[in-house]
């Protein structure tokens, strides 16, 4: 992200001063209708009945196992996906082969396929008529409307995030330091810990936080696999989802304003991030 | 470059972990979609994705997604151009929510929206009286896409504004233009590019969107049923054959749009370079 400009160098803005309010009025509103007002939305619905409805909502036993869940899900999704990212962006990266652009183009595959689709494949792999179904049943070993399922879902749909961040970062730092450590004596992992690991933190926190952001919300494919089994296969969204279908909506409201008040965290940490811009 | 031997270790290990772990996760699973799509009959494959409930939900999916891009082409130029060009007060608060639709669940978003305009919300409520309403109909379905899309857009256009400096307005003013000539024929053909690589990702997202639509859109079959929500049905009537056919052909439906957009900005980037 470039660095910000001072308002001083704005000059060239010589717009007249109507147009200008005109433009800003426009902008404004429309950030309002989509944004902001949305926003402040889940607050004030949150809070509706006072702060002990809200309290007594997001402390339910049931929106507790929800955010064990989704907490477990978290600290099992976010490693897998640094070593994965690591280890793509490392090869991509530092390496020229063949069918490299392929693998780039795979690797961004779970963007562009829609959530649900991605949850849908686990189902037909490992669903009671899936594939490996019955050899599963066989052995008593549930994955789909269960945790596995969630985790495969969730590792599916937020592969992309942390390689994506990795690569132009590994490219752009470039690799004669390594080599230099190489050549002193120093060993492949020791050079990778020490230097190249390093160099790249800030765009490997900046994919964390970006992939935890999905892991925290994600829906369509989640919700595909897990059975909307309460207590037991139901993240925090699709609690929020369960209650607001329920009618409860203040209960819904005060779930989901923690899931915003993340989400915010997550803004604020990316905008500390990209100002660390050294990435 | 084949022939020459790497200096840095790790390739082996980095690529061998990359293969098993995205042909484990990611390759294998998706194959799933064609080879349980094969196991229906040519017959039963075309009575399921020309079944006018399916038409029906590509409609609503690609009209909506398109709409949502246009919307956002329009009101994320002015957002971008506003947030990059005009000091006003709240305006590095505005810049970064702009990200939230990034940041916030899907579902947390399609409560929030489908609250503020169904018939007794915030703004639908203003809306209702005029006969317009939002919540529950297509318009849903457009208001949740372009929230959805609207970080991409407006981060799209962004740089290449702040890029664009002022000389360039500089010099054409010195010849005469006014800012209105200006804007059309030296600002807006340099931004076009990135607003249809902003619109191409929004449109892309809007696609496939499921959490924040299925609040706000009614879900009635033939009138506001998206396709992801389609096969999600079908999935829940076991019915996995029609799923992925349905699955399959949006996939390959949405892949053509894509790339013929693709092309589309091919062209037009390509025009302005010779310009």
């Amino acid at each position: 992200m470039p660095a910000r400009r001072a308002a001083s160098d704005r000059s060239h803005a010589t717009d007249p001063a109507i147009v200008r309010w005109a433009l800003i009025g426009v902008a404004l509103a429309f950030l309002a209708l989509f944004l902001v007002l949305p926003l402040f939305l889940v607050f004030a619905k949150a809070f509706e009945g006072g702060v002990s409805t809200w309290l007594a909502a997001v402390t339910d036993p049931m929106a507790r196992a929800a955010l064990r869940l989704t907490l477990l899900i978290t600290a099992i999704v976010l490693p897998i996906n640094v070593v994965y990212g690591v280890a793509a962006a490392w090869a991509i990266a530092r390496f020229r082969f063949r069918g490299r652009n392929l693998l780039v183009t795979l690797i961004d595959l779970p963007f562009s396929v829609s959530p649900v689709v991605s949850g849908m494949v686990f189902v037909l792999l490992f669903g009671a008529s899936g594939w490996l179904g019955p050899l599963l049943d066989e052995r008593g070993i549930q994955i789909v409307f269960a945790v596995p399922g969630i985790v495969l879902a969730t590792l599916f749909v937020t592969s992309p995030f942390v390689v994506r961040e990795l690569i132009p970062s590994m490219e752009a730092h470039g690799v004669a330091e390594e080599e230099a450590a190489l050549t002193l004596g120093a060993s492949g992992w020791r050079t990778f810990f020490t230097i190249s690991l390093p160099k790249v933190r800030w765009a490997l926190l900046y994919g964390v936080v970006l992939c935890t952001a999905r892991v925290l919300g994600e829906f369509g494919a989640v919700s595909v696999v897990s059975g909307h089994i309460r207590g037991r296969t139901t993240t925090v969204p699709l609690h929020v989802e369960m209650l607001y279908n329920e009618y409860q909506f203040t209960a819904a409201f005060a779930v989901a304003s923690v899931l915003t008040v993340l989400g915010l965290v997550t803004l604020v940490l990316k905008y500390f991030i990209e100002r660390r811009a050294a990435f | 470059m084949a022939g020459r031997r790497h200096v840095l270790p790790g390739f082996g290990l980095g690529l061998g972990i990359t293969l098993t772990y995205m042909g484990l996760l990611i390759l294998i699973p998706l194959s799933t979609i064609p080879l349980k799509t094969a196991t229906m009959g040519w017959d039963r494959f075309f009575e399921v994705v020309t079944s006018p409930r399916a038409l029906a939900a590509y409609r609503l999916s690609f009209g909506a997604a398109f709409a949502a891009a246009a919307l956002n082409a329009v009101f994320g130029l002015v957002v971008a151009w506003v947030l990059e060009r005009y000091s006003f007060p709240g305006r590095r608060l505005l810049d970064g929510l702009v990200d939230l639709p990034f940041a916030l669940p899907t579902a947390v978003a399609g409560i929030a929206l489908t609250t503020l305009y169904s018939g007794s919300g915030w703004v639908g409520r203003l809306l209702e009286p005029a006969g317009v309403k939002i919540a529950y109909t297509g318009l849903g379905v457009v208001v949740a896409l372009t929230f959805v899309g609207l970080p991409f857009v407006v981060r799209s256009i962004q740089p290449v504004l702040a890029s664009l400096g002022g000389d360039l307005e500089a010099a054409a003013a010195s010849l005469g233009a006014n800012r209105w000539t200006i804007f059309r024929r030296v600002l807006l053909p340099r931004l076009v590019p990135a607003m249809l690589a902003g619109c191409t990702l929004a449109f892309a997202r809007g696609l496939g969107e499921y959490g924040s639509v299925i609040f706000i859109a009614g879900n009635l079959p033939l009138k506001t049923e998206i396709v992801p929500l389609l096969i999600v049905i079908r999935l829940e009537e076991f019915d996995y054959p029609a799923a992925t056919a349905i699955a399959l052909v949006f996939l390959l439906m949405s892949f053509t749009a894509l790339l013929a957009i693709n092309l589309l900005s091919w062209r037009r980037s390509r025009a302005i370079g010779h310009a």
